[in-house]
């Protein structure tokens, strides 16, 4: 199921002035993994991902994302946590956006914007805007928009965090569906233990003040994983057991107020 | 068909909320849309008909306070010269909104560019707003020999810098993971501006649209004013202290009316442009439904 090293974190650190935002972060991840970063609010989860998706210089260490095999325009797709939709657009221009943005005409962007519509479920609203959408549907939005470049890698930073627990385990139930339809990497930040159990291959747990990782580690559950896992023997035992790790970084931290 | 779009429907519990069709509330709003014109007209026909009764029922002198249909009189009479001075105004009024948009926007994208040159102009603008126009309007009416040219500088200054400061405002507003992502897709700097920060700056321009439509007029005003009767083609305001000197109160009376339609002209003008331009999308412009 995984193949070779897609992005490769040597040795990164980010520093917002005195604060150590991420300290020497270490990390491969392989084409095809789900990984979760999970940790405590300011641990740099954020910070990490957004070094990732290159948006933010590091203070020090590199970060390598092997070159693309296919000719996808773009290598990443991203998410934010809020569903950062332009509300002056349909959902059909919101979807286009990266298309235009790399100058690919209506014609040629029509079929794919639809396409990437149809698998969010999302055909029928493409003339809707998005104060007409509810929270779940603006992120699905988002969601076909980060697809709709065809990516190898999707960043997502606490995409379902706002919804509520039915839409937020549809939308799971539907991304892991997605990512193993297109051979996905994805690399997905998240604040819940169930959700990272539920959907990665491999959880990522972090520690805040400096951030830093404190825990690798995969998970054996077949991918792509079933609605019955989630009430399953082995999907709590997972749970129990990051949760533990978890815990740990909070013990240590988390006195200072 | 069918299958697409039931497959569609099962896939997300939100979606069964369905498209907004409603007809009862078409309705609704036809008729609400229809009160908030007849009510103000019907209020105001009974004002002028409660006037002309009072006037006429104490006989008070026409130099005091007109009947309204007297002022229709003067306003028929002096049909040809007031619409000549009504003229002079619009324009005056409208050029100096053109060019406040013009200069408002282009000094406010170059402010939103550089923060040297926002730092070093910003005071400048500032001066210039805080002074009051009539203290300064009889200094640009000796300096500048064409008195349409003067006037129209008054009226600009005026208007000028709200379409300034909320451009400035409304470029830097836009959403900071949106531009994120802009840079994520490597859009051009063109790209950038025509597609986030343009519409995001859209609604501080419109509302500042709004504010300098208004302020263009009093501007074009009340350099009229400071000017008096010195040019050969005078606007509505000259004709205002024309008529005051002459006693002539009617003519007042049906100049200041002139103004005033003017006024709304400008407010509902600029407001249909904001209905249009932000009307699909912003709060400011979208009618709740309950
Ligand atoms: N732009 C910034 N400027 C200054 N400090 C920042 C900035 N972004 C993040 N930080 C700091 O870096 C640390 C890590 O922040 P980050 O947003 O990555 O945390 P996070 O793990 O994503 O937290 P959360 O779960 O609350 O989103 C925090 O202490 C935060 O205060
Ligand atoms: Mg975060």
């Amino acid at each position: 199921m995984t193949g070779a090293p897609i992005i490769v974190l040597d040795r990164v650190s980010k520093n917002f002035g005195d604060v150590r935002a991420v300290e020497e972060l270490s990390l491969t991840i392989n084409e095809g993994e789900f990984i979760t970063f999970l940790g405590p609010s300011g641990c740099g989860k954020s910070t990490a991902l957004k070094m990732i998706a290159g948006l933010m210089p590091l203070t020090a260490g590199t970060i390598t994302i092997s070159a693309p095999t296919s000719d996808a325009e773009h290598d990443l797709g991203f998410v934010f946590q809020e569903p950062t939709l332009m509300p002056w657009a349909s959902v059909f221009d919101n979807v286009y956006l990266p298309l235009r943005l790399a100058d690919i005409g209506l014609g040629e962007a029509t079929p794919r914007v639809r396409e990437a519509l149809r698998e969010v479920g999302l055909t029928r609203f493409a003339e809707a805007y998005p104060r007409e959408l509810s929270g779940g549907m603006k992120m699905r939005v988002s969601i076909a928009r980060a697809l709709v470049t065809r990516p190898r890698i999707l960043l997502m930073d606490e995409p379902f965090a706002a919804l509520d627990e039915m839409t937020r385990s549809k939308l799971n139930d539907d991304l892991v569906k997605l990512s193993d339809d297109h051979g996905l990497t994805v690399v997905f930040v998240t604040h819940s233990v169930f959700e990272s159990v539920y959907l990665s291959t491999r959880v990522i747990v972090m520690a805040a003040r400096p951030g830093r990782l404190v825990a690798d580690t995969p998970l054996a559950a077949p991918w792509p994983r079933k609605e019955e896992y989630r009430t399953s023997l082995e999907f709590s035992t997972e749970a129990r057991r990051i949760s533990e790790t978890l815990k740990g970084t909070l013990d240590v931290d988390d006195i200072d107020h | 068909m069918s299958t697409i779009s039931t497959t569609d429907r099962t896939t997300d519990p939100d979606m069964d909320t369905g498209a907004p069709v409603n007809t009862g509330h078409l309705l609704r709003a036809r008729r609400e849309r229809m009160l908030s014109w007849v009510m103000p007209i019907t209020l105001l026909v009974i004002a002028i008909c409660l006037w002309e009764f009072l006037v006429w029922y104490n006989q008070v002198p026409k130099y005091l306070i007109p009947a309204p249909s007297l002022i229709a009189e003067t306003l028929v009479r002096d049909f040809a010269s007031l619409m000549a001075s009504s003229w002079f105004t619009v324009r005056l009024t409208f050029l100096s909104l053109a060019l406040a948009i013009v200069g408002g926007v282009l000094l406010g994208a170059l402010f939103a560019l550089s923060r040297p040159v926002e730092l070093s102009l910003f005071p400048f603008a500032v001066i210039l707003q805080v002074t009051p126009v009539v203290a300064i309007a009889p200094l640009i009416l000796i300096y500048v020999d064409s008195t349409f040219a003067a006037l129209l500088i008054c009226a600009w200054i005026v208007a000028f810098f709200p379409i300034l400061t909320n451009t400035v405002i409304g470029l830097r507003s836009a959403d900071h993971n949106l531009r994120d992502l802009f840079a994520m897709y490597r859009a051009s700097p063109w790209q950038r501006l025509r597609y986030l920060l343009v519409p995001s700056a859209l609604p501080y321009f419109m509302a500042a649209l709004r504010v300098a439509g208004g302020l263009a007029l009093i501007g074009a005003v009340v350099a009229e004013f400071v000017a008096g009767t010195a040019g050969q083609h005078t606007g509505l305001a000259s004709r205002i202290i024309e008529s005051s000197f002459r006693s002539e109160i009617p003519r007042m009376f049906a100049a200041l009316l002139l103004v005033s339609a003017l006024g709304i002209v400008i407010f509902l003008l600029t407001s249909w442009v904001s209905h249009r331009v932000l009307g699909h999308w912003h709060e400011s412009e979208i009618r709740r439904e309950h």
